[in-house]
C-alpha cells in the first residue's frame, strides 16, 4: 500500500474486513436462534400463492448450509492471517504476487537450463544450422525484436534490414552478440553549416546519390564532390562507411532513412540519432546467444559440426 | 414456530424392483459404460477422445478441434438445454430420474450400500445398533468400496484430459503431476460426498432445476401421480374385505412409497419440487395392487388435465404433440441438423491473417511496395499439409516468400508472408486484400480478409 501517503485506507480496509466476518457472524448467531411463526401453522405455507395452486412452503434451510456459511468464515480468518488481505498486513507466509512471479520465472529458467546449456556449447555458425535452436531463436525474435525489425526482420525506414550483408555496426558473430547485448546509438550530426549553403548541401545529396548510381544531376554531383570533405571524416573519403562508428555505406543501394534527395537533404540538415536498446537485463546471455545465431543465419549460411 | 435451520434427515430408500427401475439401470449401465469406457478407446495411434487442455487440440474421434471451434461446443450446450425443455415438457423430469450423474451414481452408491449392509430397515437397524466389530466391519467395507468407485470415476475423468493409458501407469509408479492427482482426489471426493453423502441434498438445495421446472411444466405434461380420487380415503384392510363395502379406496396406506422414495417425500401429497420423477413409488405400489389383487396404477405417470378428465391413455397421448411440443422439437432438429451439416462442411484447417503493425510498409530495391504478414496456419487434420498461399485483390500484388507451406499434423505454424505491388499502382491509403489458402491434396479452401497499406 505504498501507493498511499498514510495509512488511513490500510486502516479503513482492515476495519471493514474485522467488522464484514464479525456481522456474518453475528447474523448466523441470531439467525440460529430466532424462530419463525408460518403464515399457516397447518401446512407451514407463507400463504404466497402462484399459478393456481402453487404454495410456497417455510422450509428451513438444511442446518449443513449453516456449517458452510461458518466454514467460509473460518477460512476467511485463517487467510486474512496467512495471507495479504487486512489492509497493509502482509500477511504471516509473506506471500507476494512479485514474489510468485519470480520463482515461476526461476523454475521456468531452470526447466529451459538443459537446453540451452546445449545451446550455449555450441558455435553461433553451428547453431544456426541447429533446427531446435532456430525454432527457440524465431520465438524470441517475434516476441523481443519484431515489432521494430518487422517479422521478417526485413525492418523498415529507420529500423535495419537484418536479412542482408549490410551491416552498420559489423556483421560477425561477435558484432550481433554486441549490438543485441549493450544496444547501439547511431549518430548523424547535423551538417549543413559544416557543409556549407544550402545550395551547397543539395549538391552533397546529388553526389551521394550518385555514389551509387542512382538517379542524379551530375553537374550538381560534381560540385558537391568539393564539398563531401565535411562527409568523409565518418562516411570516408569513398563513402563506403565505416562500422566502427556506425556510419553508412553511402556507395550501396540501401537507404535506411527514406532515398532521394529530400531525404538526404532533410538528413544533413537535421542530423538523426537512432537507437537499437539493449538486451542486457531483458534476456538472459543464452538468449542473445540463440539470437545471434538466429540473425547471423539471415545472411550466412550455417558450417556443419 | 419452526427455526430457520433444519438437520437433515438420513434417507433409507428402500430397494424397489418394476419397469421404472428396469429402465433406470439401462441409463446407469448406458451412461457409466461410456463414461469408463470412451478414454480407453484408440482411435489410429491416439486416444479416440481426448481434450488436451496444454495443447489446445480437442480430439473426439476423426475430429480435431481448435479452442476457435467453440462454436460447437455453443451448439452442443443448445441442444442439451432444448433437450431438457422437450423431455421436460413431454415427461418431466426424466433427465433427474433416468440420466443425471447425481442420480446415476447414488444408485449406483445405493446398491454397494444394499449389498453390504442389507436393504432399508437393516440399513435403520444398523446405523442404530451400538458400535460392534460386525458394524465396524460392515462401514469399512462400504467406504472402502465407496472410494475405490470414486477414485475410479476421479481417475477415468482426468482420462479425458491427460492420456489414460500413460496416467495409469504414472498412477501406479506414482509419477502423476501434482494437478492430475489433484483432479482425480478432488473428482473423487465429490463422487464420493454427493453419491455417498448428499445424495437428494443436491437435488433440493443445489440444483436449480427443482426450482424451474415448473416453468416447463403444463397440465399435459406426464408426471408421477397419486390417483387421489381412486385411493382415498386411504386405510389398512385385509385382503378379504371388499374395500368399496368398507367404505376404502385402494390405497392401503401401506408407506412402501415413501419408504422407497430417494427424496424422502410422499407422493400422496401431489408434485413437489423434490420429486425428480424416478418412479420408484409407481413400481413399488403396482408390486403392492398385484399382491392385493387390485388393478395397476395407483400411482403412475400421467398429466393433470387427464387426471381431472379421466382421459384415458390414448387420449393422454394425443395431447402429447400440443404445439409447444411440436415448436421444441422441430427448433431442436433444426440446431441438430445445422450442427451436423456445419461439422460435415468444415474446412479441416484454419487460417488467421496478422499484418504487421510495426511495418507499415517498405519500398524494396525492386521498386516494389511491400507488406509484411504473419499467417497462423492451423492444420486440424491428422496429416502432414502442404498449403498452397495466394493473394488477391490488388492489381500485381503477390506474394514475395515461399507460397508453399507445410505443416504438421494437427499442428498450426505462423508464417511470415511479404506481400508486394507496383509502385504507384494504386492511390494511398488502406486497401482491401485476401488470402485464398489452400491444400495441395484436397483442394480444401479457406479466404482470409486483409488489408495492404500504402503509404502517403
Amino acid at each position: 500500500m505504498s501507493d498511499f501517503s498514510n495509512n488511513y485506507w490500510s486502516i479503513f480496509v482492515a476495519v471493514v474486513s474485522v467488522l464484514g466476518i464479525i456481522y456474518c457472524a453475528l447474523l448466523l448467531w441470531f439467525s440460529s436462534k430466532v424462530k419463525v411463526q408460518a403464515h399457516n401453522p397447518d401446512d407451514q405455507t407463507t400463504g404466497h400463492v402462484w399459478d393456481e395452486n402453487l404454495k410456497e412452503m417455510n422450509n428451513p434451510l438444511p442446518r449443513w448450509w449453516l456449517w458452510l456459511f461458518i466454514l467460509t468464515m473460518v477460512f476467511a480468518v485463517f487467510y486474512y492471517i496467512a495471507y495479504p488481505g487486512l489492509g497493509s498486513f502482509g500477511g504471516q507466509l509473506g506471500w507476494t504476487s512479485q514474489n510468485e512471479y519470480d520463482q515461476e520465472i526461476a523454475q521456468a529458467n531452470k526447466a529451459l537450463e538443459p537446453i540451452y546449456a546445449a545451446f550455449d556449447a555450441q558455435a553461433t555458425e553451428q547453431l544456426a544450422g541447429d533446427p531446435k535452436a532456430m525454432a527457440v531463436g524465431e520465438r524470441l525474435f517475434m516476441n523481443n525484436c519484431s515489432q521494430c525489425h518487422g517479422s521478417d526482420a526485413r525492418g523498415s525506414k529507420g529500423f535495419p534490414n537484418l536479412t542482408d550483408k549490410d551491416w552498420l555496426h559489423g556483421g560477425s558473430p561477435d558484432k550481433i552478440k554486441e549490438t543485441i547485448t549493450k544496444g547501439r546509438i547511431g549518430q548523424m550530426p547535423p551538417m549543413a553549416a559544416a557543409v556549407g549553403t544550402p545550395e551547397d548541401v543539395r549538391n552533397v545529396s546529388h553526389y551521394v546519390l550518385s555514389m551509387s548510381g542512382s538517379p542524379h544531376d551530375s553537374v550538381r554531383a560534381a560540385l558537391g564532390q568539393a564539398k563531401f570533405g565535411a562527409c568523409a571524416a565518418c562516411h570516408g573519403a569513398d563513402g563506403k562507411g565505416n562500422q566502427a562508428l556506425g556510419s553508412a555505406n553511402l556507395t550501396d543501394k540501401i537507404w535506411l532513412h527514406g532515398w532521394g534527395e529530400e531525404s538526404i537533404v532533410s538528413m544533413i540538415n537535421a542530423g538523426k540519432i537512432n537507437q537499437m536498446p539493449a538486451q542486457e537485463g531483458r534476456l538472459t546471455p543464452s538468449q542473445i546467444h540463440v539470437l545471434t545465431a538466429y540473425v547471423w543465419g539471415f545472411s550466412n549460411k550455417p558450417v556443419a559440426k | 414456530m419452526v427455526s430457520l435451520y433444519a438437520a437433515s434427515k438420513k434417507i433409507y430408500p428402500r430397494s424397489v424392483e418394476g419397469i421404472f427401475a428396469y429402465w433406470r439401470w439401462v441409463f446407469v449401465a448406458i451412461t457409466q459404460i461410456i463414461f469408463y469406457g470412451l478414454p480407453w478407446m484408440e482411435w489410429g495411434t491416439r486416444q479416440a477422445v481426448l481434450f488436451d487442455l496444454a495443447s489446445r487440440r480437442f480430439y473426439i474421434f476423426g475430429l480435431v478441434l481448435y479452442p476457435q471451434d467453440f462454436i460447437y461446443l455453443t451448439g452442443l450446450l443448445v441442444i442439451s438445454a432444448l433437450s431438457l425443455f422437450l423431455f421436460t415438457a413431454v415427461a418431466g423430469r426424466l433427465w433427474c430420474g433416468y440420466a443425471c450423474p447425481q442420480t446415476v451414481y447414488s444408485e449406483i452408491f445405493l446398491w454397494i450400500e444394499r449389498k453390504v449392509e442389507g436393504d432399508r430397515s437393516a440399513r435403520i437397524r444398523l446405523d442404530g445398533a451400538d458400535f460392534s466389530l460386525e458394524k465396524l466391519v460392515k462401514k469399512w467395507y462400504k467406504h472402502f468400496l465407496w472410494i475405490s468407485l470414486s477414485i475410479w470415476t476421479g481417475f477415468t475423468f482426468v482420462g479425458y484430459f491427460t492420456p489414460i493409458r500413460d496416467l495409469g501407469m504414472e498412477f501406479f509408479h506414482t509419477t502423476m503431476g501434482s494437478w492430475e492427482l489433484f483432479w482425480v482426489f478432488f473428482y473423487a471426493f465429490a463422487t464420493y460426498g454427493n453419491a455417498g453423502f448428499m445424495r437428494e441434498q443436491v437435488c433440493k438445495y443445489m440444483c436449480p432445476y427443482a426450482r424451474f421446472q415448473s416453468a416447463m411444466f403444463d397440465h399435459d405434461t406426464l408426471i408421477v401421480t397419486y390417483d387421489e380420487k381412486r385411493g382415498e380415503p386411504r386405510g389398512g384392510r385385509s385382503h378379504h374385505i371388499d374395500p368399496a363395502k368398507a367404505n376404502l379406496g385402494d390405497c392401503i396406506d401401506c408407506t412402501l412409497c415413501v419408504q422407497v422414495c430417494p427424496t424422502g417425500i410422499d407422493i400422496r401429497k401431489g408434485l413437489q419440487y423434490e420429486c425428480i420423477g424416478c418412479g420408484a413409488c409407481a413400481d413399488v405400489c403396482d408390486n403392492v395392487m398385484d399382491k392385493m389383487g387390485y388393478a395397476k396404477g395407483l400411482v403412475r405417470y400421467t398429466t393433470q388435465n387427464a387426471m381431472k378428465n379421466n382421459w384415458s391413455r390414448r387420449e393422454i397421448w394425443q395431447r402429447v404433440m400440443r404445439p409447444r411440443v411440436q415448436i421444441y422439437t422441430m427448433v431442436l432438429l433444426a440446431i441438430v441438423l445445422g450442427l451436423l451439416v456445419s461439422l460435415g462442411l468444415r474446412t479441416p484447417f484454419k487460417v488467421d491473417v496478422v499484418r504487421d503493425r510495426s511495418t507499415l510498409s517498405r519500398i524494396t530495391e525492386e521498386g516494389t511496395l511491400e507488406n509484411v504478414y504473419r499467417l497462423q496456419i492451423m492444420n486440424a487434420s491428422e496429416q502432414e499439409q502442404i498449403y498452397q498461399l495466394k493473394v488477391q485483390g490488388l492489381p500485381g500484388i503477390k506474394i514475395e516468400t515461399q507460397t508453399d507451406v507445410v505443416v504438421a499434423p494437427a499442428q498450426s505454424r505462423w508464417v511470415v508472408v511479404r506481400a508486394d505491388i507496383p509502385y504507384g499502382s494504386v492511390p494511398a491509403g488502406s486497401h482491401p486484400i485476401r488470402f485464398e489458402i489452400q491444400t495441395a491434396n484436397t483442394r480444401d479452401y479457406v479466404v482470409e480478409k486483409s488489408v495492404f497499406i500504402v503509404p502517403r
